[in-house]
């Protein structure tokens, strides 16, 4: 089992006092909390910082760390405490999360009583924007705490095949009833995925409507096309209307997330110039200079000198 | 041993579910009186006039949940709580509107 250095997760001394603890695990909480932070492994990182506050918080917990560690340094076994090592009784004060196998080596952890029904269990599952198009089914692994008939707690892993139907949402919640936490005497509790739909590169989601931006060159903007696309509603054939301004939305009614109220899916047009490179393509450039020679752009930020 | 399982089709809280606050309390693991706390400040909003008649949207489980964490985790009180779930909200919109007009 891997020794976790709590003091260095937190980024104080092994001396610190309890307020420097409590302070540096404030300041690296709002860092990593998951639910505000956009940090990339936030949600490790807050399990770790947690867990180290958690360890460390407590004079208890911490004086049986300090002396594992201690221990350690000395080139002693490291591990847990011996049964029996006297001065170390936990006064009950639960441990809350989901900490690591090393931390409930030293402090144990705390085991859900049974009061006569199963607690509710979270998961959660990412997938792909195209994933809610067609829906989507899913394998997904769960290791349960499941306490047996003689009130003692133990892992059970369990496969279970969930299917994900077409047009949920980024951060909606399903629940499979009864799959939950169990226990001996009582009806199962219930097991919530919360779905977490993957940033795509191309297409954003607002809600329902999905948005895209459509790059074009300037004659297809201003003389109007009909541009080929693949989108996750499938390929299609779109028109720009001639005249077509950057940043004008094209809108497909019923293409965006489906459902009862299907969202729409919006084309943002962009209008890029091709580089000129050969002789003849600046050549093309500058016949478009002159033929727009009264051609203003820039209104408003020119100087009055020219006009 | 792993028990293999197929689950044919579970049910989108958001649209599908309405808790009663027992319900809600077990899904989102906050104590009923943390509810209460969370509707004093207009964090959840149930109908009904009696706590045994509340129902609570769909999307209130998130929305419990994600308050008893910013709670118990950095040590926010309700109006700290209620504030930051306003700012991610904000967020959010401005995040998935990255130019408005």
């Amino acid at each position: 089992m891997e020794f976790k250095d709590y003091y260095a997760t937190l980024g104080v001394a092994a001396s610190a006092p309890q307020d420097e603890i409590k302070r540096a695990y404030r300041r690296l909480a709002r860092k990593f909390h998951p639910d505000v932070s956009k940090e990339p492994d936030a949600e490790a990182r807050f399990k770790e910082v947690a867990e180290a506050h958690e360890a460390l918080i407590d004079p208890e917990r911490r004086a049986a760390y300090d002396l594992i560690a201690q221990r350690r340094a000395k080139g002693e076994a490291s591990g847990p405490l011996p049964a029996g090592d006297p001065g170390f009784e936990f006064s009950g004060r639960g441990a809350q999360g989901d900490f690591s196998s090393f931390f409930d080596s030293l402090f144990g952890s705390g085991a859900a009583g049974g009061r006569g029904q199963g607690s509710d269990h979270h998961a959660r599952i990412d997938i792909d924007l195209r994933d809610t198009y067609a829906g989507i089914k899913r394998t997904i692994s769960l290791r349960m705490p499941t306490v047996d008939a003689r009130g003692l707690a133990t892992f059970q892993e369990r496969e279970l095949e969930v299917s994900i139907p077409k047009g949920i949402r980024s951060g909606q919640h399903l629940r499979l009833s009864g799959q939950g936490g169990k226990v001996a005497n009582g009806p199962a509790g219930d097991l919530y995925l919360e779905i977490h739909i993957r940033e795509d590169p191309v297409f954003r989601l607002d809600g329902r409507d999905v948005y895209f931006n459509l790059p074009v060159a300037p004659w297809e903007a201003v003389l109007g096309a009909s541009v080929a696309v693949t989108t996750p509603a499938g390929a299609m054939q779109m028109n720009v209307p001639p005249g077509s301004p950057a940043g004008r939305k094209l809108r497909m009614k019923g293409k965006g997330l489906p459902g009862k109220e299907a969202g729409d899916l919006y084309a943002v047009l962009t209008v890029v110039a091709p580089p000129a490179i050969t002789d003849e393509q600046k050549a093309a450039y500058l016949a478009l200079a002159g033929t727009f020679a009264d051609y203003h752009p820039r209104a408003g930020l020119e100087t009055d000198t020219n006009d | 041993m792993i028990d293999r399982h197929i689950y044919p089709e579970g049910l989108v809280v958001e649209e599908h579910v309405v808790f009663r606050l027992a319900d809600l309390c077990r899904a989102s693991g906050a104590q009923p009186q943390q509810v209460q706390g969370l509707i004093d400040e207009g964090i959840l909003v149930p109908s009904g006039a009696q706590p045994d008649d509340w129902e609570f949207h769909g999307n209130s489980l998130a929305r419990a949940r994600i308050a008893i964490r910013l709670m118990r985790d950095l040590e926010l009180n309700l109006a700290g709580t209620a504030i930051v779930l306003d700012l991610l909200a904000e967020i959010e919109l401005l995040r998935s509107h990255p130019q408005r007009d």
